[in-house]
């Protein structure tokens, strides 16, 4: 059902960890339905993304997703950043099965959020960038086992 | 084991027997007649029917009469739920079921809520289990069916069958059960046990896919469903599936012959399974009850992680599972056995099914169980969540 791409992307994720003292963190999704994808990036003076790092809970097509936004991101300026487009992560793996377009534009919107944390600790307005909507269930009271 | 499949889902589906497919196989190319016709290759045929509705009836304490060939669970389930409720439509349009029922009972009985039935979806407690004084509860003057699984496909808890039949029978309604997962996995007897009507299907006992039965007491007078030829005493019409048939009855023959033997075999394996599970992986609950319980079944979560991904890297070093995580459901809620018996969403999508067979080894449970220790590790090393619960309790 993934292409190889997606396989590969998923069985060896790029980029997986955090940052210490990151840039920009932004956190997307929601435990309920499954997915949550966290990026962190790591932006330069001269707003270059040196260092990007994700991590994900999810299935396959998240982890991938996920692996190939911080690939598509590295190295790039933040106006390239947002560039980035679901479609663009798709095309880069080579397409998703259809139920698994989501995971997609989650990648995107964590690349965004993760800008907008940025904005938001420099105070400055990032050209083009939308407030992101973050999905994260609240109070997740967690039951021991 | 590197090169090797080990298949721990068997609850999904089992390999035919070798004794199985040789009993078949001369029904496609010698003994290949129509049951009904009379010469003699429909007349071993219609032998080999005979024999075989034996073998499926005594498994269950039936009479031969009373089973029907269907071409599988979901035909059954169907059967049942849609032919009383046309059936008893006069005397009152009330349907008891649970919350934690096969789709093919669930959205049976959407279907009839939508034709103006009403459905009372018992809940469960946390193992999984239907109470009969729910049941009973339930009951109103118009209730015409209750339909209770007689083991779950998913946790594999076992059902007070023979104590919600007792209930049922008190009120004078028919009593349906889905014992597809159960049939020949667990002792079943209709009369004891109080089932009017019980589905079971061939490909969950070591037999052929597209042929299961309904076994109908005699004196429940729910009609045809498949109108046609005078088949199955003109209550399934179409051609018999001889060869699935035979098959069926093969698988029959050796569970009920084996059944003691596997009970203890894989209730010892299912029980080391779960005690490793639970010493050594951290973060994890047993799903289902831990006394009523298939023999074969498996079901825990793992926190913070998700099925599908759980599920990719088994494939990748040769284990086949399921889990009822939403991506696993093709829908976006996980399974709603597991919402039903009370777990949050995202512990519910960290779900991993693993079904043992006869032919399971305490190795390839140790291969399996290795695995995905690894496995949850580098997921868990990968999850916003766990990042977060590790943080928080630092």
């Amino acid at each position: 059902m993934y292409s190889e791409k997606v396989m590969d992307h998923f069985q060896h994720p790029r980029n997986v960890g955090e940052i210490e003292n990151a840039s920009g963190v932004g956190t997307v999704g929601n435990a309920k339905c499954g997915d949550i994808m966290r990026m962190y990036l790591d932006i330069d003076d001269n707003g270059i993304i040196r260092d990007c790092k994700f991590k994900t809970f999810g299935c396959g097509a998240a982890v991938a997703t996920s692996s190939m936004a911080t690939e598509l991101v590295m190295g790039k300026t933040i106006q390239e950043a947002l560039k980035v487009t679901n479609q663009a992560v798709m095309e880069a793996l080579d397409g998703l099965p259809p139920v698994k377009v989501h995971c997609s534009l989650l990648a995107e919107e964590a690349i965004h959020a993760a800008l907008w944390d940025y904005a938001e600790k420099h105070g400055i307005t990032i050209e083009g960038l939308k407030k992101p909507k973050s999905d994260i269930s609240e109070g997740e009271e967690e039951e021991e086992y | 084991m590197e090169n090797k499949i080990i298949y721990l889902d068997n609850a999904a589906t089992t390999k035919v027997r070798k004794e199985v497919v040789d009993a078949m196989l001369p029904f496609f190319t010698e003994n290949y007649g129509n049951a009904s016709a009379i010469y003699s290759v429909g007349a071993k045929a219609k032998e080999a029917l005979t024999l075989s509705r034996e073998k499926v009836a005594d498994l269950i304490g039936a009479d031969p009469s009373e089973i029907y060939f269907t071409a599988g669970g979901s035909e059954a389930d169907n059967w049942a739920l849609k032919a009383t409720a046309e059936l008893l439509a006069d005397k009152g349009k009330h349907i008891i079921t649970s919350k934690i029922e096969h789709h093919a009972i669930l959205h049976t009985c959407e279907y009839l809520e939508s034709r103006g039935f009403e459905i009372t979806y018992l809940d469960v407690d946390e193992d999984g289990i239907v109470s009969p004084e729910a049941v009973e509860k339930a009951i109103r003057p118009d209730t015409i069916l209750v339909s209770i699984m007689f083991a779950n496909n998913e946790i594999g808890t076992i059902e007070p069958i023979k104590e919600i039949g007792e209930v049922v029978h008190k009120h004078g309604i028919y009593f349906h059960t889905d014992a597809v997962q159960a049939f020949g996995q667990v002792h079943i007897d209709v009369n004891e046990m109080n089932i009017d009507m019980l589905s079971a299907s061939g490909h969950k006992l070591y037999g052929p896919k597209g042929i299961g039965m309904l076994y109908i007491r005699k004196g429940v007078k729910i009609r045809s469903f498949v109108h046609g030829g005078a088949q199955e005493r003109k209550r399934r019409a179409g051609t018999e599936n001889i060869p699935g048939i035979v098959g069926f009855g093969k698988a029959c023959e050796i569970a009920k012959d084996t059944l003691d033997e596997r009970i203890k075999k894989e209730s010892e394996l299912r029980d080391y399974l779960i005690g490793r599970l639970e010493k050594e992986i951290p973060y994890t609950k047993i799903n289902g009850s831990r006394t009523h319980r298939l023999p074969n079944n498996v079901n825990a979560c793992f926190r913070f992680i998700e099925g599908e991904s759980m599920l990719i890297m088994l494939d990748g070093k040769g284990i086949c599972g399921s889990s009822g995580s939403a991506c696993t459901s093709g829908s976006l809620d996980p399974s709603h056995v597991l919402l039903a018996i009370g777990l949050p969403h995202e512990i519910a999508h960290g779900s991993l099914r693993l079904t043992l067979s006869y032919e399971t080894t305490k190795e390839e449970v140790d291969y399996a169980v290795d695995e995905l220790k690894k496995i949850i590790e580098t997921l868990r090393a990968m999850s916003p969540l766990y990042e977060d619960f590790v943080k928080k309790n630092k």
